[in-house]
């Protein structure tokens, strides 16, 4: 699922492409935008605090006896929408196999590339931050 | 993702979501300031057996995650798909702010609010056998000229003297949403119901 939520809509359907046309889904709740609290940790204690609000695309939809939902960071419809369709099929043991082969696997190589670049751009202006502890007689 | 009978079977809500749950809200709005209207709700829309479009309709467009409903038996295969759709919590009948069921429950179970706060009074989304058919009632009260005949097929017996006893503690009191297929009409607790022949008797 978090694959499918940090790619894009144009990298879903460019992936789709590759496989065969996933079955019928029926829409159960048509992709909607909204937006959602974020909460992040503060202090020594780690207290939640009210980080801010981000906007969410959410789409769930069935298809035969497995339900898929996806809640994607932005507002695109389109993007939620494939989400979740990816995420229907993806239960389906007879459609998973091609999809991880084809959709998944290439998706965590991009993103992990992604990843490494960043941080390989991050690694170059880091600091080490070290304490001298002072030892008197 | 999550598995299980219930999840299967879920149901599409509303087509487009916003503009069907206003059109359904305006409905519920005209039927309830002219009781004994009948408006249109729900048409397209196929909620789970047995609950009729015009109840389907209404639960969407009214509830969210802060209003607590109480389904009868009749209606619990609506539950999973209530709380899919609008994140309703389920309540005892004393709690909630929305029931719904097929036929009318006991008035007295639910929360009429207080001289305070009439306002929390709860409301009934009542399936009926039909509505502009069946046995006549005559309405009396606020949003109606003189006098309005709603016709509703499939109100228990007892139903007159429970609505008077309803109305006896305005400003506290039960409003009801009749539906029946995809027509709905309105009971606010304000509105006096009679049977046309002890009315006849009246005058």
């Amino acid at each position: 699922m978090a694959l499918l939520a940090r790619s894009s809509a144009d990298e879903l359907a460019g992936l789709l492409r590759d496989v065969p046309a996933l079955p019928h889904m029926t829409v159960l709740r048509p992709a909607q935008a909204g937006s959602v609290m974020v909460q992040g940790r503060t202090g020594g204690t780690g207290q939640p605090f009210n980080l801010g609000e981000a906007s969410v695309a959410r789409c769930s939809v069935r298809c035969g006896q497995h339900v898929g939902h996806a809640y994607v960071l932005g507002r695109d419809l389109r993007h939620a929408r494939l989400a979740a369709e990816l995420d229907a099929a993806l239960q389906d043991e007879a459609l998973r196999p091609g999809l991880e082969r084809h959709v998944l696997t290439p998706l965590a190589q991009v993103q992990e590339g992604r990843r490494a670049r960043r941080a390989a751009r991050a690694a170059a202006t880091k600091v080490e931050f070290f304490t001298l502890a002072t030892m008197r007689s | 993702m999550s598995t299980g009978a219930s999840v299967t079977t879920l149901l599409p809500g509303f087509a487009d979501p916003v503009a069907d749950a206003q059109a359904t809200f305006r409905a519920v709005l005209d039927a309830m300031s002219r009781p004994g209207r009948l408006m249109e709700a729900g048409t397209g829309l196929i909620p789970p057996a047995p609950v009729c479009p015009a109840a389907g309709a209404a639960m969407l467009a009214l509830l969210d995650a802060d209003t607590p409903i109480w389904l009868d038996a009749r209606f619990g295969a609506a539950r999973d798909w209530i709380a899919f759709h609008c994140g309703a919590p389920a309540a005892d009948p004393s709690r909630a702010r929305f029931g719904a069921g097929l036929g009318v429950p006991v008035l007295d179970r639910f929360d009429a609010g207080t001289d305070e706060a009439p306002e929390t009074g709860a409301t009934l989304i009542v399936q009926v056998a039909g509505l502009g058919v069946g046995t006549p009632y005559l309405l009396r009260g606020p949003g109606i000229l003189d006098a309005t005949v709603l016709r509703v097929a499939g109100l228990p017996l007892g139903f007159v003297p429970a609505w008077a006893a309803n109305r006896a503690r305005f400003p506290r009191g039960i409003d009801l949403l009749l539906c029946a297929g995809t027509r709905l009409a309105a009971l606010p607790r304000s509105a006096r119901v009679d049977l046309p022949d002890a009315d006849a008797e009246a005058a």
